[in-house]
């Protein structure tokens, strides 16, 4: 395992980058700690494969360096990197069985007899592929051949990091779940790097320690989970993480003080008058509630989705759409009703980023 | 909906009908009618029964141009189907090239058969082609129509000349099909260039490379204009195949029921080779 350092890193895929957006990735300096369960959060077409893949040592980036320990690998291959990686769609030699196919990376490694031969025992019995050890690998279902591509990642012990690129899209939800937990306790047994790429943000949020959230080539946020969730840096981060996603509203801000379509709101922090052409006040949906007595910013319910363990009211507060999560017991009725939000979990943003009050 | 029961809509299939029937059906028919006729000047028939289908099976002269037609055939193979997935491999997969290496290769293709023939002929020529002065000059004796071994070496590297580039396209094609992924797996996996070649990319060509093995070697075994404008099947009957020898009998020399026999027996032959080959082909993919 190793510690990865993305020394001001920027990758274009065509010849001669002109603008900021020929730039797939754009500069970016960031560590992964030896160790580490990371994962790359963003919407497809964000950046997050090409990271990885310059982790990998599959692209080398237009500039800046890869360092592991320490040591500058930009230019070395994956081999000479000691890197696992498994891809979004399952990739299995064909004519090999399984047994074969989770060998192969030991094999063309010279690792050999009975070593050999744990390792992959060991793997195929934690993915559950020991059955189907002596099969054809062709034959199995899509599942089954994710599951091969896992374990051939997971076969070599002594890699530097393990790369995981949307592994478990092609899996069915059930198995994902059990995966997802395989990998976390393999993480726990194991202690290696691994960087984890998915769109989906329970993959990340439950995989990972610390989840970096991207957003058109660059890195928006770094942080744990709960940071993620009680402090975005920008509204991208607000909107993407949470189900569903932070309410944003246009707002005017001087002290301690916003104001939104013309009602005053109090705000836990005191801003300078923020600089920016949009100031914007971030609330999550937890945190705006129906006020019981009546008393608060006049909304009209639109909608009421109940999504089990509560209800999410769809409301309009002058035109702005505002997302409420409400209690599995409180009553709804009519369309007009009045809401309020806990003061300690407001966020001003100007131009989509987080603006520090002073306390 | 009801089924609507309209015997009429027969009708609508005739003109298929008619169109096969006449390209197909009733010339076949002829040959099967020839095939079991002797046949005198002024259009004189008589019925053998099979007696031209047996002196075709016992003849020398057909085991001779069926083992000259092997011959020829697994020959070509052995080369064109290994070179040609060579070349392919070593083709660039993506850029500005790709397309001036299609056009290359996709040239031989489009040049019309018997004039192949002729510019090889004339290429090997010992008095003036380029191909014949030099090898020639270089000490060799060489002579295509005279020598066996001259003509057979012509009649190859024509064949390799003209036809691998079809082997190109459709393992090229294979090749393309494959996914980045497998390419970046084996990297991670630390595969070598041959397990990358063995284990991904002959797997994926497999599909192509039964089409492209059932083509040439149908192909091969119905050639006639190439070897017929460059040798005319010698010297003496040395590069008769099994067309040529085909069309001598029953032009040169107008024995019309041996020759129509024989097209029966030669049709049969090329048919059943490929169901055979078709066949052993799938199975072997259904059973892996």
């Amino acid at each position: 395992m190793a510690r990865i350092d993305l020394a001001d890193i920027a990758h274009a895929y065509g010849p001669r980058p002109r603008s900021e957006a020929d730039y797939a990735l754009k500069r970016i300096d960031l560590t992964f700690k030896s160790g580490g369960a990371y994962a790359l959060l963003g919407p497809s077409g964000c950046g997050k494969t090409t990271m990885l893949n310059l982790m990998s040592g599959l692209l080398v980036p237009t500039q800046g360096s890869v360092l592991f320990d320490g040591i500058d690998v930009t230019e070395q291959t994956s081999e000479q990197r000691n890197i696992a990686q498994v891809f979004q769609f399952p990739v299995v030699y064909d004519t090999m069985t399984v047994y074969e196919n989770l060998a192969f990376p030991l094999r063309n490694r010279r690792v050999d007899g009975a070593v050999l031969d744990g390792r992959v025992r060991q793997i195929a019995d934690m993915l559950g592929l020991t059955r189907s050890l002596g099969q054809k690998a062709r034959r199995l279902t899509a599942d089954a051949k994710q599951k091969i591509s896992l374990g051939r990642g997971l076969v070599r012990s002594d890699v530097s990091a393990m790369l995981f690129d949307e592994p478990l899209t092609v899996i069915d939800p059930q198995l994902k779940w059990q995966l997802r937990s395989q990998l976390k306790t393999l993480h726990r047994q194991v202690g290696n790097t691994m960087i984890y790429v998915t769109h989906d943000q329970t993959e990340a949020l439950t995989f990972a320690d610390t989840v970096i959230v991207m957003y058109d080539g660059r890195v928006v946020q770094v942080g744990t989970p709960e940071e993620l969730f009680e402090r975005p840096n920008h509204t991208f981060v607000g909107y993407f993480i949470g189900s569903p996603g932070m309410n944003v509203l246009p707002a005017w801000v001087e002290g301690r003080t916003a104001t939104v379509a013309g009602h005053p709101i109090s705000l836990p922090r005191t801003y300078e008058k923020p600089s920016g052409t949009r100031i914007e006040l971030g609330v999550r949906p937890e945190f705006v509630k129906i006020a019981a007595d009546g008393k608060g910013l006049p909304v009209h319910i639109s909608r009421v989705d109940d999504v089990g363990r509560f209800k999410i009211a769809r409301v309009r507060l002058a035109g702005h759409a505002l997302n409420v999560m409400v209690g599995e017991d409180v009553q709804l009725s009519g369309v007009a009703a009045a809401i309020e939000f806990d003061p300690s979990h407001l966020h001003i943003y100007a131009d989509g980023e987080l603006v520090e009050g002073r306390a | 909906m009801d089924k609507v029961v309209n015997n009429r809509a027969w009708f609508m299939v005739l003109p298929v009908l008619v169109l096969v029937a006449f390209n197909a059906v009733i010339p076949l028919m002829t040959v099967v009618n020839y095939s079991v006729q002797e046949s005198f000047a002024g259009n004189v028939f008589f019925f053998e029964g099979s007696k031209w289908f047996e002196q075709v099976l016992h003849s020398e002269r057909f085991h001779a141009a069926l083992g000259r037609q092997f011959l020829f055939t697994g020959i070509i193979l052995a080369i064109e189907i290994p070179l040609g997935v060579a070349i392919a491999l070593a083709m660039p997969r993506r850029g500005p090239w790709v397309s001036v290496c299609l056009v290359l290769m996709a040239l031989p293709l489009l040049i019309p058969w018997n004039v192949v023939g002729a510019i090889w002929n004339i290429f090997a020529l010992p008095s003036y082609g380029l191909l014949g002065r030099t090898i020639n000059a270089l000490g060799i004796s060489f002579n295509f129509t005279r020598d066996v071994f001259d003509a057979w070496f012509t009649l190859i590297l024509m064949d390799v000349w003209h036809w691998t580039s079809l082997v190109v396209l459709l393992a090229y094609a294979g090749l393309m099909a494959i996914p980045d992924a497998y390419y970046q797996a084996a990297k991670i996996d630390g595969a070598s260039r041959w397990a990358v070649f063995r284990y991904i990319q002959l797997p994926k060509m497999r599909r192509v490379l039964t089409i492209a093995v059932l083509l040439r070697l149908m192909d091969s075994f119905m050639i006639y204009t190439e070897p017929f404008v460059l040798t005319g099947g010698g010297p003496g009957n040395a590069t008769t195949l099994l067309s040529i020898d085909l069309v001598k009998m029953a032009q040169g020399q107008f024995d019309l029921g041996p020759a129509a026999a024989m097209s029966l027996i030669y049709f049969l032959m090329v048919l059943a080779m490929s169901w055979v080959f078709y066949t052993v082909m799938t199975r072997e993919e259904a059973r892996t």
